[in-house]
């Protein structure tokens, strides 16, 4: 199962690297993740996205990151209300025939175009990880010709639902 | 900055100037902060990146153990370590002596021993430039340690040993890792001292008070238990609990059984005792795991040697599990009743609740009956020579079982676990997370330091003290009397053993063809030898050698063509041990 995790931690230098470090000695499966400093510049948040057998397993990978002396917080946030958001950027095969077809396309995914080449678009997503898989397949059949993603960064919401699912170690 | 290679090995060998007045650098400082932890004893050894400090070492001195090898200094630190209670501390230079200590440091990981290892490294100014002995120990050691740091301000020195300190004896104990460019420790240090030793760790604050409610969950299920069991691990030991322990048993009459580690958390002998555990525990132990209907695991990490197949391991138990690391609960075993604590503070609590139920009678006296019908058993007669065995059964004979007992990683580590009854806790060192061959010998000569009037038996096999006999030099130099017995079968014997039951008898690089005379080996370090070759001269020569107040070596020359039972072999549950009566 795939959970969302964010880690505080205090910002010295080596942190990722345990942390990073300590997924891969337990085999856990990072699928993305995104780092940087909070409103505090002394403390750092990363969001991990990581795939997890089970729950027991989950237990553990949320058990040994807290016990890492520079990790603050860890957070299961995948059953939370949550906003998450990922930033994409492409670079699409585009001549000028097709030009106007692509733009039609991506205005509903409020994309940007960033760049422009004689036979080549580069356009901006952000969103969901979902719209962001969306907005690529859509624009597949034209050809990609370079795709990077940031992985996802996330929030819990202000408002929570007061029975929103948590998984029972986080109670 | 690019520096051109004469300007690096200048910032790297530059000379320390002593002024005067004198000015504090960064190396006096290392060494006065380690002086207000009361360090007694530093195990470590010299080069060019930790020259500054052993130049502050020389100027303000704390005694040091001119080990002679690195690993031996660590593994030295850790018997030192278990022995005392206390913090180990080591020193190696840069490069090839850190990764000299990534053995012990690791051994140290893994059964939670409290050192704190300084290591050199080059300059700052050329970290990152594959300098003359730069090894990343930071990155080579961050998954075998509880934590790392690398000192990158002379002003932040105090503070960094303070927390390794900290970090290393508190919560479960763990190695950490500081490492010191040279120019940090030959920097000025201008930062005004303080006296505090307070830490400030956010992120560390170990749970060491049990939860209430989670206390009532445990008495409220020891007092309807009818076969409830106690299985005791190190952190018993750790957290100084024994009295404890055994005061709990004895009013809930509750049997208990021990880890590897756990061993000396009570008495050999006492009536409770089921005896270790595990893969070579007896076999009582391992049945009363199997029936029990509540499994009180106190300290214990159910490590696969112990818990066999998990599988089938424990199938009628509610589990309560006490440790002070949460991350152990529910790793290997789901957990009813788990209690994050201090194994001292979580019994206090639980001896407070409740009152006896009577119920477990019954239970006692069938696990009497399995522990008289299932003893440890070996065949011994003349023809076939001197056994491990009966060699071990001297040793505690001859030493009440009052010995600090050390030992290595193979078949006599069994053995000793097997048949060395200890009646004192703090006693018995031993590797098991890691099995490191190579850390009996050493860790005795630390746990000799620490106990410098106990008697210390260090019960190593014939291949095992290969690794590290270099040290026999400290005995020599130091005149400890650490009694070095090696249950001599000319064999890597627990390789040789799972050859002969698991591989067809195809003994691959088990039987040592050529070993040196371990009595000239001993003479040439002035430590008197003796040579053991039958039960007759075992029982004279022993009794003599360990009464000496000198360091002995004892070459036991057993029979090779012997195996430790009762076994639970691989991936089988506890209760399918085989070897468990004699055929
Ligand atoms: C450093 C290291 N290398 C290899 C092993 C694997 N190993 C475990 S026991 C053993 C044999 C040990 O032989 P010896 O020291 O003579 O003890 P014995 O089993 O014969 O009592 C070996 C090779 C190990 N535990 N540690
Ligand atoms: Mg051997």
């Amino acid at each position: 199962m795939k959970r969302i995790i964010t880690v505080t931690v205090i910002n010295q230098s080596g942190v990722l690297n345990r942390v990073t470090g300590l997924l891969m000695k337990r085999q856990f499966n990072i699928e993305s993740i995104t780092v940087g400093h909070t409103e505090n510049p002394e403390i750092s948040k990363m969001t991990f996205v990581v795939n997890v057998e089970d729950e027991q397993k989950l237990e553990q990978l949320l058990k040994q990151l807290q016990k890492q002396v520079d990790v603050l917080k860890v957070n299961d946030i995948t059953e939370k209300q949550i906003v998450v958001r990922e930033l994409a950027l492409l670079k699409v095969v585009s001549p000028p025939a097709v030009r106007a077809e692509i733009n039609s396309i991506i205005e509903p995914f409020r994309a940007s175009i960033i760049d422009t080449g004689k036979n080549v678009v580069t356009f901006q997503v952000t969103g969901s990880p979902e719209k962001i898989d969306a907005f690529i397949d859509l624009l597949k059949p034209y050809g990609i010709k370079e795709l990077t993603r940031t992985g996802v960064t996330a929030f819990v919401r202000e408002t929570q639902k007061v029975n929103a699912p948590q998984l029972s170690i986080l109670k | 900055m690019k520096l051109t290679v004469e300007e690096a090995e200048q910032v790297y060998e530059e000379p320390i100037t002593t002024k005067a007045p004198r000015q504090l650098n960064g190396a006096d400082v290392f060494i006065e902060t380690l002086k207000k932890h009361q360090v007694e004893v530093i195990f470590g050894y010299p080069g060019g990146a930790v020259l500054p400090i052993y130049d502050a070492l020389y100027k303000n001195p704390i005694k040091h153990i001119l080990a002679r090898h690195e690993q031996g200094a660590i593994h030295a630190a850790e018997g030192y370590a278990r022995v005392s209670g206390k913090v180990g501390v080591v020193i190696a230079t840069s490069g090839p002596g850190a990764t000299n200590l990534v053995t012990g440091i690791a051994d140290a990981m893994m059964d939670s021993i409290p050192l704190v290892v300084f290591t050199g490294q080059v300059a700052t100014t050329v970290i990152g430039t594959d300098a003359f002995q730069e090894a990343d120990i930071i990155g080579i050691t961050q998954p075998i340690t509880k934590h790392n740091y690398q000192v990158k301000d002379v002003a932040d020195f105090p503070r960094i040993i303070n927390e390794a300190f900290h970090i290393a004896s508190t919560g479960r104990p763990g190695p950490v890792v500081v490492d010191i460019p040279k120019n940090m420790a030959t920097s000025l240090f201008v930062t005004p001292e303080e006296n505090s030793q307070e830490v400030n760790l956010p992120g560390y604050q170990p749970t060491t008070k049990p939860n209430f409610l989670q206390i009532q969950k445990a008495a409220q299920a020891i007092s309807t238990a009818k076969q409830p069991l106690i299985l005791a691990g190190a952190g018993v030991l750790f957290a100084k609990a024994t009295n404890e322990l055994a005061v709990f048993a004895e009013k809930y009459q509750i049997p208990i059984t021990n880890t590897l580690l756990g061993l000396g958390g009570i008495e050999g002998n006492h009536p409770l005792f089921l005896g270790m555990a595990g893969m070579h525990g007896t076999y009582t132990a391992n049945m009363a795991i199997q029936t029990c209907d509540l499994l009180i695991n106190v300290g214990a990490r159910f490590d696969d040697r112990l818990t066999g197949n998990l599988n089938y391991f424990a199938p009628n138990a509610k589990v309560v599990h006490i440790d002070i690391d949460p991350a152990e609960i529910g790793k290997n075993v789901p957990t009813e009743i788990p209690i994050v604590a201090d194994a001292k503070e979580a019994l206090e609590a639980l001896l407070a609740q409740g009152s006896p139920n009577g119920n477990t009678a019954a239970w006692l006296e069938s696990l009497n009956i399995s522990k008289e019908q299932y003893p440890f058993h070996y065949q011994a007669s003349e023809e076939r020579g001197l056994l491990p065995q009966q060699v071990l059964e001297l040793v505690h004979e001859y030493t009440n079982g009052d010995a600090v007992v050390t030992t290595d990683v193979g078949q006599h580590q069994m053995w000793t676990a097997q048949y060395y009854k200890f009646t004192q806790p703090h006693n018995w060192v031993t590797s098991g997370g890691l099995g490191t061959m190579g850390f009996g010998f050493p860790a005795a000569i630390g746990a000799q330091l620490a106990k410098p009037n106990a008697k210390v038996v260090s019960i190593v096999g014939d291949a095992g003290f290969q690794m590290t006999l270099q040290e026999l030099s400290l005995l020599q130099e130091l005149r400890i009397p650490v009694k070095v017995i090696i249950l001599n079968n000319q064999a890597l014997g627990m390789v040789r053993q799972w050859q002969e039951t698991f591989h067809g008898e195809r003994f691959s690089q088990s039987l040592i063809p050529v070993q040196p005379d371990f009595v000239k080996l001993a003479e040439a370090y002035d430590i008197k030898g003796y040579k053991i070759e039958t039960f007759e001269d075992a029982k004279v020569l022993l009794k003599e050698a360990l009464e000496s107040d000198e360091p002995v070596l004892i070459d036991c020359r057993v029979v090779q063509k012997e195996s430790v039972y009762p076994m639970v072999a691989p991936g089988k549950g506890l209760h399918e041990m085989i070897g468990v009566k004699p055929e």
